[in-house]
């Protein structure tokens, strides 16, 4: 039966569950994908590896969906909602892959929706709320320029899982880098008062690129086994797009914002070890922290390291889970 | 009917005039003893229809009579617009779609941004004028964008080279 013939019947055919509601068992996006993980590979890096890419496209797919009924055009409502279902799709395929490598009966839901925001491996950029269109735009721009050489190596892998998602999402993220570089652009070649809002959004949000670059220990032994990809290789192709785009943008970033972000997160440039140590909390040292809100305040100190990589974040993720997880949480295994 | 010319006949939730043959995302169909297993590939990562597509798969092999199907998911290599068959073309531009073109070709280093609009020529699908503009890069489904041919003024979706 199809709505064409019969809407309302269509709607009842139970012969169709699947199509209808969340809740009513869809199948998992990895069914019949080989999930063998390659010989000498440490299930637990494997698995946590997954997790932070995975965490990256959720928390950042979220704060897409906040922008919709929001933005200034249909248009953009329709981008930043298929932006956003790409970012899902892949958040869906590493999550799902998580559990199976993790093999302790997690599925992708339960990843999602039952973990507290300590748990979470996403990168700080993704958590962070955003002031208005141009910090956005900007976050956005910051984000797939960074994603976009990642999964463009990681089709390289060595797990096949891992290269399959790389090869598909790096065609997805490409398009969203450009309406990202786009909008910047447009808002900095634009009229004074769209320039120097787009500028103060790019300074707000680029020193938080540091932490994208930081890489964390699953990843470095990952990466010279040839599963995953060391973030510290994609700086280059990362700081010649977001040039390119500042320069047709006509800004220029300011040597603060400059410094800042090829900067760690939480610490000095020169400071002790990136990871292991305790979550120190404070601001960076030259209190240059922009928007005092992903990193103004106290960082989590819950978790191992200093890093969302480790489970630091602000309090932001923890308001993003809160609406994300509501239902899941309030009616466990619902269906309906 | 062979359980491959059943899959093959099962049209696309989105776009319904098109099937999942002329989509080009059906990998595999093996019968073996007690029933069939199918391989389709994503179209896109977040793709919604997927579940749609795997449950329609299994309706109507059920209804042809086969005992079991299972549709498995096969994400290597991606799905491109260039598998889509000329007569799935066809059908998706005489439903006022204009059809993609060749999928763009990556050479070797760092994926290039493009800062200005795509210079492509794409055909009006409904007064048949060569030039027409974008308005937007997406539209209702991740798979199109919105275009308007100035010739007749018509808005219509083009599906996306990917």
């Amino acid at each position: 039966m199809s709505f064409d013939d019969d809407a309302y019947g269509a709607l009842t055919d139970h012969a169709d569950d699947a199509r209808w509601a969340y809740g009513t068992g869809f199948a998992d996006p990895l069914a019949g994908v080989p999930t063998a993980v390659p010989d000498g590979i440490d299930r637990n890096d494997l698995a946590t590896y997954c997790l932070m890419l995975g965490d990256d496209a959720l928390v950042m797919s979220h704060r897409l969906q906040q922008w919709v009924t929001r933005t200034p055009e249909l248009e953009d409502e329709l981008a930043l909602a298929n932006i956003g279902l790409d970012l899902l799709g892949q958040a869906r395929l590493l999550l799902t892959r998580a559990g199976e490598v993790e093999n302790a009966g997690r599925d992708e839901d339960a990843l999602a929706y039952l973990r507290d925001p300590t748990a979470f491996r996403n990168v700080r950029l993704a958590e962070r709320a955003d002031e208005d269109f141009a910090h956005l735009v900007a976050r956005l721009l910051v984000f797939s320029c960074w994603r976009l050489p990642l999964l463009d190596r990681l089709a390289a892998s060595r797990d096949p899982v891992l290269a399959a998602i790389g090869a598909k999402g790096v065609k997805e993220v490409t398009y969203h880098r450009e309406y990202a570089a786009q909008w910047v652009v447009r808002l900095g070649d634009g009229t004074d008062l769209s320039h120097q809002r787009m500028r103060a959004a790019i300074d707000a949000i680029l020193p938080l690129a540091a932490e994208l670059f930081e890489p964390h220990e699953a990843e470095v032994r990952l990466a010279a086994a040839g599963v995953a990809v060391d973030p510290s290789v994609l700086r280059g192709e990362f700081d010649a797009a977001m040039a390119q785009v500042l320069e047709a943008a006509t800004i220029e970033t300011s040597e603060k914002t400059t410094a800042a972000a090829a900067r760690r997160p939480d610490g000095p440039a020169e400071g002790g070890p990136a990871l292991g140590g305790q979550a120190q909390g404070g601001p960076a040292p030259g209190g240059e922290a922009p928007g005092g809100q992903a990193q103004g305040g106290p960082a989590d100190d819950t978790g191992s390291g200093r890093s969302g990589r480790d489970g630091v974040h602000g309090p932001e993720l923890t308001e993003i889970l809160a609406e994300m997880q509501e239902l899941a949480r309030a009616l466990p295994g619902g269906v309906w | 009917m062979s359980a491959a010319d059943v899959v093959a006949a099962v049209t696309d939730p989105e776009l319904p005039m098109v099937t999942l043959a002329e989509l080009g995302i059906v990998r595999e169909v093996r019968e073996d003893g007690d029933g069939v297993t199918v391989a389709i590939t994503p179209t896109y990562s977040g793709c919604p229809a997927m579940e749609a597509i795997r449950d329609d798969i299994v309706t109507a092999l059920r209804g042809a009579g086969f005992g079991r199907a299972e549709v498995r998911t096969q994400l290597s290599p991606a799905w491109t617009t260039d598998w889509i068959s000329e007569s799935g073309k066809a059908k998706l531009a005489a439903a006022g779609i204009a059809p993609p073109g060749a999928a763009p070709r990556r050479s070797a280093g760092p994926v290039p941004l493009a800062l200005g609009l795509p210079v492509e020529s794409v055909a009006c699908p409904q007064c048949g004028h060569a030039e027409t503009e974008r308005i937007s890069a997406f539209s209702a489904t991740a798979c199109r964008e919105l275009r308007r041919c100035p010739s007749c003024r018509e808005p219509f979706e083009h599906m996306k080279e990917i």
